[in-house]
């Protein structure tokens, strides 16, 4: 009888060679991730950051490879001054409708749903992300327009006056639900409700029970503790959800084009300035400012307190 | 006197589990009571129906004289310390405290004022500012204590406050409660697994089994004569002796008990009871010794200072006439 055991082929003796010296094995798992991040994501985004400050000869259509601001500064023209303020409301109103729908369903799968429930919440949340982005936008243009079965279900039921009111509210309103901005912002909704509900729910999975008891049993009304407990403690969630409505939107340039008005959306102006117009410094300094209002939003998230509870 | 606390055939079921079975109860103002059972006893549901966050199924729950049964946890005049403390990990040690009088409406500077004075009482003073995740254990049960007395309950709920200290802390909040009850007068009503807990810090205690109360007493009553054999096992880990074992040794037909403390070893001649010694455990105060004797084990307390047998040791048993306890109920 031996105190070791005899090594089994060459298996053991890897993770023999792991066991001694930890560092490799870390080294192995996180080189491939980190050449990925680092080299081809990072990289990419020095490199637009760096085409952003370049200009481009108004007469030849040519890059002209020197520092410069000047791109940034045709960002503030009004015509594409406009395009940001369009989307950045756009995004923030999708995010809003988001959280505000999200929460009870969220809600419901933390606190109640279990076993069966808890699966077919699952297979509800995820199931719309399994078939194709482009069939649901068409779908939604199909349930939208102005023949559409939402018109069609609001006229059968009597409320097709609802609807003309909704199309006439000035700005956000237009001919058809398909072709104003209520029917982008319905349509940017339902696409990304799904990464609002998961983040949610899994913070809220995280508040136990007792602290809700707590708070009643010191004398809260229902109300008070959504306010001063569930709210709060769910708030790392809804930033994390909120962050990806946001950004989704803010980058998407499909949904405004096959939905809406035909007024353009930062992504949607990327798409045109790198392609037709060939204007690669203006396409790059829209596509940082994305980057900048979420780090902007992120920040003032944090200084409301946002992440306190994490 | 109106008691604080009155139970009149309580039940409340989880679907066919009766957790709490036509329970009666009733808890004297002033008292330290303690709810002991095991794991699924009922104790815990009771102390839930108190606090508001179950409903009963059946009966009524008055609380001094007022049918609460049907009033919801934030309108009782009770509160509560949890087993896992449950403080807001959002907000600090003040905040926390202030909580109760922040949802009343209280002012800023009042309900500080208030939250330092409760700090102070369980020896926090300075730790307002801190995150309840900067705090140990033991500081964080001092911070819900704290903020379940800041509303100035009629009467405190306490779920096995002390369940996740370790041994001398716990004894150390054991003392600290117990003080703490006399001078506040506030009824304390408290659960816990621990019978030695409950025993040495309780006014009378209920011992909890299957959803009904196996006895109600003082800690005198229910270790010293315990009414059923599930009292007599649990509390204080007792020999209980089948009738016709209590028969040979002088008493009824009916089951009974010998607290191990009560016996002596003795030479095997004359013993009432005699046989080997099975086992030996050092407990440090002293030494159990188990004997297997007239087909039951038998467990010795032999204080320090007594010689100790060796295993396979033939010895006897004696005890005082007055030793054995005679149970009213199988």
């Amino acid at each position: 009888m031996t105190a070791t055991l005899p090594i089994r082929g060459a298996g053991d003796r890897l993770s023999g060679l792991f066991w001694r010296r930890p560092g490799v094995l870390l080294a192995l798992l996180i080189a491939p991730p980190l050449l990925w991040l680092g080299v081809v994501y990072l990289g990419s985004l020095a490199a637009l950051l760096m085409q952003s400050f370049y200009s481009i000869d108004e007469f030849s259509g040519v890059v002209v490879e020197e520092f410069t601001t000047k791109t940034y500064a045709e960002l503030l023209r009004p015509s594409n001054f406009d395009i940001i303020i369009r989307t950045l409301l756009m995004s923030a109103a999708v995010t809003l409708g988001a959280a505000i729908i999200a929460f009870p369903i969220a809600y419901f799968a933390a606190r109640y749903a279990r076993g069966r429930w808890k699966a077919v919440f699952y297979l509800g949340i995820l199931l719309p992300l399994w078939s194709s982005y482009l069939v649901k936008v068409y779908a939604w243009k199909l349930i939208l327009a102005k023949e559409g079965i939402l018109t069609w279900a609001a006229e059968g039921i009597g409320a097709g006056f609802v609807l003309d009111a909704v199309l006439s509210l000035p700005g956000i309103g237009g001919n058809s639900l398909s072709t104003s901005f209520i029917g982008t912002w319905l349509v940017f909704l339902y696409v990304w409700l799904p990464y609002m509900i998961l983040p949610m729910q899994a913070s809220l999975e995280r508040v136990p029970l007792s602290m809700l008891e707590a708070s009643a049993d010191l004398g809260a009304t229902p109300a008070q503790t959504f306010r001063s407990v569930i709210l709060p403690l769910a708030m790392p969630g809804v930033i994390a959800g909120s962050i990806f409505t946001f950004s989704l939107t803010m980058g998407d340039y499909i949904i405004p084009q096959i939905i809406g008005t035909s007024a353009r959306f930062v992504g949607q102006a990327v798409y045109q300035l790198q392609g037709t117009a060939g204007n690669l410094p203006l396409a790059a300094a829209f596509a940082v400012v994305p980057i900048v209002i979420m780090l902007v939003y992120l920040t003032l998230a944090k200084r409301a307190g946002a992440f306190d509870a994490l | 006197m109106t008691p604080a606390v009155t139970f009149t055939n309580v039940t409340r079921h989880f679907g066919t589990v009766r957790a709490v079975d036509a329970v009666d109860l009733t808890i004297a103002e002033g008292s330290f009571f303690a709810m002991l059972g095991p794991s699924g006893s009922g104790k815990t549901t009771c102390l839930r129906l108190i606090s508001g966050f179950e409903q009963p199924n059946a009966g009524s729950i008055r609380i001094f004289g007022e049918d609460v049964s049907r009033t919801p946890p934030n309108r009782r005049n009770v509160n509560t310390v949890f087993q896992d403390y449950a403080l807001f990990p959002h907000m600090n040690v003040r905040d926390n405290v202030a909580y109760g009088l922040m949802v009343k409406g209280v002012g800023r500077s009042a309900r500080y004022a208030k939250a330092e004075e409760m700090l102070a009482l369980v020896k926090l003073d300075a730790y307002g500012d801190r995150k309840p995740g900067q705090l140990s254990g033991g500081q964080r049960q001092r911070v819900a204590l704290a903020r379940a007395l800041v509303n100035e309950p009629k009467v405190l709920l306490l779920d096995e406050p002390l369940g996740a200290l370790d041994l001398k802390l716990r004894e150390a909040m054991q003392d600290e409660l117990k003080a703490l009850q006399q001078r506040l007068g506030i009824t304390f009503v408290f659960v816990t697994h621990d019978q030695g807990e409950a025993l040495s810090m309780a006014d009378s205690l209920a011992v909890f089994n299957n959803g009904r109360i196996a006895q109600i007493g003082t800690p005198a009553e229910i270790y010293g004569q315990p009414r059923t054999r599930f009292v007599a096992d649990f509390v204080g880990s007792s020999n209980v002796l089948p009738p016709a074992l209590t028969q040979t040794l002088g008493g009824p037909a009916r089951w009974s008990s010998l607290r191990p403390e009560a016996l002596r070893l003795t030479a095997p001649q004359e013993a009432p009871l005699a046989g080997p010694v099975t086992s030996l455990r050092y407990l440090g105060s002293g030494t159990r010794v188990t004997v297997a004797a007239k087909g039951a084990d038998i467990g010795v307390f032999l204080p320090a200072g007594h010689p100790v047998p060796a295993t396979g040791d033939y010895t006897g048993i004696g005890f005082a006439p007055g030793a054995l306890h005679v149970m009213d109920e199988a």
